[in-house]
């Protein structure tokens, strides 16, 4: 299973670095995109993928962090860790933000310039 | 346990929100900023003191015993950097006032500004990884915003490139961030920390460390990553351009300064010893690259970058007194560099260029203006008595004492650089022949515009005259930060 996520994973940042490095402001902002997927799924493989009970807990069970592994065991049932869940929460909200704004920003600058293609978009003159 | 490490982001966060409900209401927001920027400054410096007399302070969120909760932790590095941005939020708000247009000043600026602090603060008080990627996103994506405010050309198309940069680099901050998880599983840094000195010799951390590198270098513009940099800023208006020059990098420079004096102290001969390779490359390129430019604002712009490289130096020479160097260094920094890009914004004022090859000649008319500049610039360049002269006197007398003769030249070559930039500026814009168009505007207008950048220019000074009590201040947090043990001890309690 780590496997088979760590090759999607590796696929989605082939992906969208490729995408990064082209020209057409679209593709820019989709591959950062991409790219972001490919970070929540990494970070769901860093808490571990297993199986065992979902992360809710009496009020009178005791908590054992298991070292090294990043799980959690409450009598002697191993659990799934809940932090990177919460973690890829946070991310993916920050993302949409994020690739909200770079939609607008993209947009106005098109407006403004007439044109998607980053290579004309250099230069220093301040219009 | 203190309620008080928090104050400085709530009291951002709720000024911010009460701004947004005086929307439309220009003057009431002025003195509502005003008022919420001295606010900011009393909190700071009550923290800063109470953890100069009582060690580091420390609040765990909801009462969560410690590496589950999230932790803020404040030390004297992260409480002067505290203050030192309410000290510039309070002159940027003064030359807002006077210098920003009326559309922009309308269009919530006043609010995003607070939600921006209230990012910058929560990166410096913030004891948890996770949490200080949050705090980043907060600072940035308030920084997209004010960077791109107005939408005038230049700012759009710079402003997407800022973005695009930024967006890519918290990905991997996200991924180093992950990876560590993965290693400690834990994200609360003393904790962190503490599961890294227990296994010295395991290369992964090594490894995120790099990653870690890679993404507060891009942040705080060094070498290669700092293309982004000249031309966002030249971009943005003076108000928001001098508050940025002075704060947004130096939250990158933070956060290296932290997780390579806490977390990564491991394997210092392959770090430490690459991050002094990469300062003086960003010193060096910096500086050549001001000398190239013609233009007030960009080659201000450039000599950030390469004082970006000295903060960095006394990180990579990792000794005590390199590191008090640093703390010492970055707060002349802060203070100097936004004087600078004010004194910037009032030559603009009264001209409406940056650009040399439009004006010259001001001394005649302004000599108030070209003798602050004077004053500001040489202490940039680290002329006595002021400020930059004591703090590069330690980085110096620092790398000497550890034998890295190379450093040591390179910081030199690169001062004489800076004086140099520094006497061009003047020669260009303030000597000569007067020429270009003046703005005609009263002398209490002018003398308004002027005020931000003189009391930094008076701190500046108060700095350089009151060094002795500022090096032990920086002695003391150096030494909190070359025994991670305090910080450790503090935050998990035994």
């Amino acid at each position: 299973m780590e496997l088979l996520t760590a090759l999607v994973v590796g696929l989605l940042f082939a992906i969208g670095t490729y995408l990064l490095l082209t020209k057409n402001m679209i593709r820019v902002v989709l591959g950062n995109a991409l790219i972001s997927y490919g970070t929540n799924m990494m970070i769901l493989t860093s808490g571990r993928l297993k199986t065992g009970r979902a992360p809710v807990l009496g009020g009178t069970d005791e908590i054992v962090a298991l070292e090294g592994t990043g799980g959690l065991a409450v009598d002697g049932i191993s659990y799934i860790d809940p932090i990177p869940q919460a973690l890829i929460l946070t991310a993916i909200v920050i993302g949409f933000a994020v690739t909200a704004f770079i939609f607008v920003l993209s947009y106005r600058t098109v407006q403004e310039y007439g044109t998607d293609n980053l290579d004309e978009l250099r230069g220093w003159e301040n219009e | 346990m203190s309620n008080l490490v928090a104050f400085p982001v709530l009291l951002s966060f709720g000024t911010g929100i009460l701004l947004l409900f005086l929307h439309g209401r220009v003057s009431v927001q002025r003195i509502v900023a005003f008022l919420g920027s001295l606010g900011l400054l009393g909190v700071s410096i009550t923290l800063t003191s109470t953890v100069w007399q009582h060690g580091i302070q420390v609040r765990t969120a909801g009462g969560w015993p410690v590496p589950f909760g999230i932790t803020l932790a404040v030390d004297l590095f992260g409480g002067m950097m505290t203050i030192l941005a309410a000290i510039i939020l309070f002159t940027s708000l003064l030359f807002a006032y006077r210098d920003l247009d009326p559309a922009r000043e309308k269009n919530f600026f006043y609010p995003v500004l607070f939600f921006m602090m209230a990012g910058i603060n929560l990166s410096f008080v913030t004891g948890d990884l996770f949490n200080l990627f949050v705090a980043f996103e907060v600072m940035l994506i308030s920084s997209y915003f004010l960077l791109t405010l107005g939408g005038s050309g230049g700012q759009l198309r710079e402003g997407l490139k800022y973005l695009i940069l930024n967006a890519t680099a918290s990905t991997v901050f996200l991924i180093a961030v992950a990876l560590l998880y993965g290693v400690t599983s834990s994200l609360n840094m003393a904790d962190v920390a503490a599961k890294a000195a227990q296994q010295p010799g395991n290369p992964y951390f090594t490894l995120i460390g790099i990653l870690f590198m890679v993404v507060f270098a891009s942040k705080g513009a060094l070498f290669p990553l700092y293309w982004w940099l000249p031309r966002s800023y030249f971009f943005a208006p003076n108000g928001i351009a001098a508050l940025f020059a002075a704060m947004l990098t130096k939250v990158g420079v933070y956060a290296l300064v932290r997780v390579f004096t806490l977390i990564f102290v491991h394997d210092t001969s392959f770090t430490h010893n690459l991050l002094l390779w990469v300062a003086g490359l960003t010193m060096l390129l910096g500086v050549f690259g001001a000398i190239a430019q013609y233009d007030f604002k960009a080659i201000l712009s450039y000599h950030i970058i390469s004082q970006i490289g000295y903060m960095i130096m006394g990180l990579g020479l990792y000794t005590p007194l390199a590191l008090a160097g640093t703390v010492f260094y970055i707060a002349h920094h802060i203070i100097v560099k936004s004087g600078l890009f004010l004194l910037a914004g009032v030559t603009q004022r009264i001209t409406g260029h940056t650009d040399f090859k439009k004006y010259s000649g001001l001394l005649t008319g302004y000599p108030g203006l070209a003798f602050t500049f004077l004053a500001t610039g040489i202490s940039l360049a680290g002329v006595p008595p002021f400020s930059g002269f004591f703090s590069k006197f330690a980085l110096l007398k620092a790398a000497v004492e550890k034998g890295a003769w190379g450093i040591a030249t390179v910081s030199l070559v690169v001062s004489l650089f800076t004086l140099f930039s520094m006497i061009k500026i003047y020669r260009k814009a303030f000597w000569g022949k007067e020429s270009g168009e003046r703005t005609k505007r009263t002398g209490m207008d002018h003398a308004m515009a002027l005020l931000p950048a003189l009391i930094l220019l008076a701190l500046s000074v108060a700095m350089g005259i009151g060094a002795r009590p500022m090096m032990e201040f920086a002695l003391a947090a150096s030494e909190q930060l070359m025994n991670p043990n305090i910080y450790i001890q503090a935050v998990m309690g035994r």
